[in-house]
């Protein structure tokens, strides 16, 4: 049975989880969570950690140079990098809308979505 | 030249004056009499570059990035038809024989001067930069605020440099490490002057040990080398008086170092009006209306205090714009009688620092910090000397705003109170 310390990233408490994983490298227990998404957290973590990822796309046609954007729901943390990779190949051509999927199934079913809407040059403000 | 009128000028176009805007509209007030003065080129504020993710969880039940929160007021606002300029700054605010007048300058309006029947402060904030920490050493460039370094990543498209020393582990730190990181910047070290961060621990979390970038606790940087580029920081651990301990000199080659030292609201304005300020929050004197020692003049945001969680703001704002909107109305006069709050034993400071005798009608809500970490603690809330509420806390830090609330059941009790405290003591 080993022992590990983490700190739950679901929400701003970031409560201290002490997880007793046994020798098959499943979750035993989970302690320190104040409510049950600590504990899915703490044996997604074990099993298979997963992170959502924001970043930046360049943006054409519009007043500003960057959209930015993120993955509407969680890929593995060790796909970080490559899906970084990925939204650095992206380029969006304005009008934009806040939600529009830029790019369906970037990495591992999840799609990257636009989070601010973005008006074409030549539209008024 | 003859200054137009508005029933309310909002002063910033962030989450704090597109909440206070809203509200006064909500409140009553026509949308072509209300005008959001906005500095930048798009409204938003500072959550236009914060593009990770962590907003509206109280407000939403979700965590939304920062452009996501602010579009949702922003598209509030557009279709309220709420009034607003853009790349406009305002140039002064004075008040004089109970009138309000804002000053500024704007590309499609030219200079102009307008009369408000209220006027909503809501700022926000700047960093501390290195000119404000006297870092010795020499003027190279590669060194920026954190909040300069995300501006420049997510706005601008520009990678602020490649091997980054960052000073300070405050929120807005960590989020840049792990951005500068993923966008391939190589992070050597965190280095945070207090033995504790003061950002969350869940940031600590997914912005440092994600990346296994290291953070060194009581230590600072004690010089800063290079030409024209920085070449290389001397970090030195610092004893319990926060001064460098010798011989513990370590110096790290980098060509960028990032600071993420604090946060000074921004009220050039509000001093420009001489309105009453706190000197612990560096926000305005406000009374539970959220208004300010001129009449009239109310506050909310960062400008007040910096905030945390953006929904905090929110709260705050919608506040502030609903007085304002009462102000106009009549419903507000400034008020001769106040009940101080005070903030004892560990409390840093309370916002609002006084609450009016004569509106004790409605929940009023208390924002206060504490100076250090403290567990297993209790909030004591007092009128003068008598007990009137006690809150348990597992943790209590700097880095989270917290709150209480006067409810009927106290407030019925303050009637004859000169003073309220809050205080932190041990269970």
């Amino acid at each position: 049975m080993t022992v590990r310390n983490l700190t739950c990233i679901i929400c701003p408490v970031g409560c201290r989880l002490t997880v007793k994983i046994d020798r098959d490298g499943k979750v035993a227990t989970v302690d320190g969570n104040s409510c049950p998404r600590g504990k899915k957290y703490a044996i997604s973590e074990i099993t298979n950690p997963v992170r959502t990822l924001t970043s930046t796309v360049r943006l054409e046609n519009s007043s500003e140079k960057l959209l930015p954007v993120r993955t509407d729901a969680s890929i593995p943390k060790a796909a970080l990098f490559d899906a970084m990779k990925r939204i650095k190949t992206i380029k969006v051509i304005a009008p934009v809308k806040r939600g529009d999927i830029i790019v369906p199934n970037i990495i591992s079913g999840a799609n990257l979505i636009a989070c601010a809407n973005a008006k074409c040059l030549n539209d008024g403000k | 030249m003859e200054a137009f009128e508005k029933k309310i000028i909002v002063i910033g176009g962030g989450p704090a004056g597109l909440a206070a805007a809203i509200e006064a509209n909500k409140s009553g007030i026509a949308p072509d009499e209300i005008l959001i003065i906005e500095r930048d080129s798009l409204l938003g504020g500072i959550l236009n570059q914060c593009i990770h993710a962590g907003f509206g969880l109280h407000t939403f039940g979700e965590e939304l990035t920062g452009p996501e929160y602010a579009g949702i007021f922003i598209d509030e606002v557009k279709e309220r038809k709420i009034g607003y300029v853009l790349d406009s700054m305002v140039l002064s605010l004075t008040v004089e024989n109970g009138e309000r007048i804002v000053t500024f300058v704007s590309p499609t309006l030219g200079f102009q001067r307008v009369k408000a029947g209220a006027v909503v402060l809501a700022m926000g904030c700047r960093e501390r930069t290195r000119g404000a920490l006297n870092i010795p050493g020499t003027r190279p460039a590669g060194i920026f605020s954190a909040g300069t370094a995300q501006r420049y990543v997510n706005i601008e498209g520009f990678m602020p440099g490649k091997r980054v020393v960052i000073l300070g582990s405050g929120d807005i730190g960590l989020i840049m490490a792990r951005r500068l990181t993923l966008e391939g910047a190589k992070v050597l070290r965190v280095a945070e002057l207090m033995p504790f961060s003061g950002g969350l621990a869940r940031n600590i979390a997914q912005c440092l040990d994600d990346f296994d970038i290291p953070l060194y606790l009581s230590h600072t940087v004690t010089e800063i080398r290079g030409r024209e580029r920085v070449e290389g920081v001397t970090i030195a651990e610092v004893d319990e008086k926060r001064r460098p301990i010798p011989g513990t000199e370590e110096y790290v080659e980098c060509d960028t170092l990032l600071l993420s030292v604090g946060l000074v609201p921004e009220n050039e304005l509000t001093r420009g009006a001489d309105i009453e300020l706190d000197p612990v929050t560096g926000g305005a004197v406000v009374d539970s209306d959220m208004q300010t020692s001129a009449a009239g003049v109310f506050a909310c945001g960062n400008v007040l205090q910096v905030h945390d969680l953006v929904d905090f703001v929110t709260q705050e704002a919608y506040h502030a714009g609903h007085s304002a909107a009462m102000f106009t109305e009549g419903g507000i006069r400034a008020a001769d009688d106040y009940i101080r709050t005070k903030g004892i034993n560990g409390v840093r400071y309370i916002v609002p620092q006084k609450i009016s005798r004569s509106r004790l009608g409605d929940d009023i809500k208390l924002f206060f910090r504490v100076a250090n970490i403290y567990r297993d603690a209790l909030i004591v809330l007092r009128a003068d000397d008598i007990k009137l509420n006690v809150i348990k806390k597992r943790i209590c830090t700097p880095g989270e705003m917290e709150n209480l609330v006067l409810d009927k059941g106290i407030r019925d009790k303050l009637a004859n109170a000169s003073e309220i405290t809050v205080a932190v003591e041990e269970r």
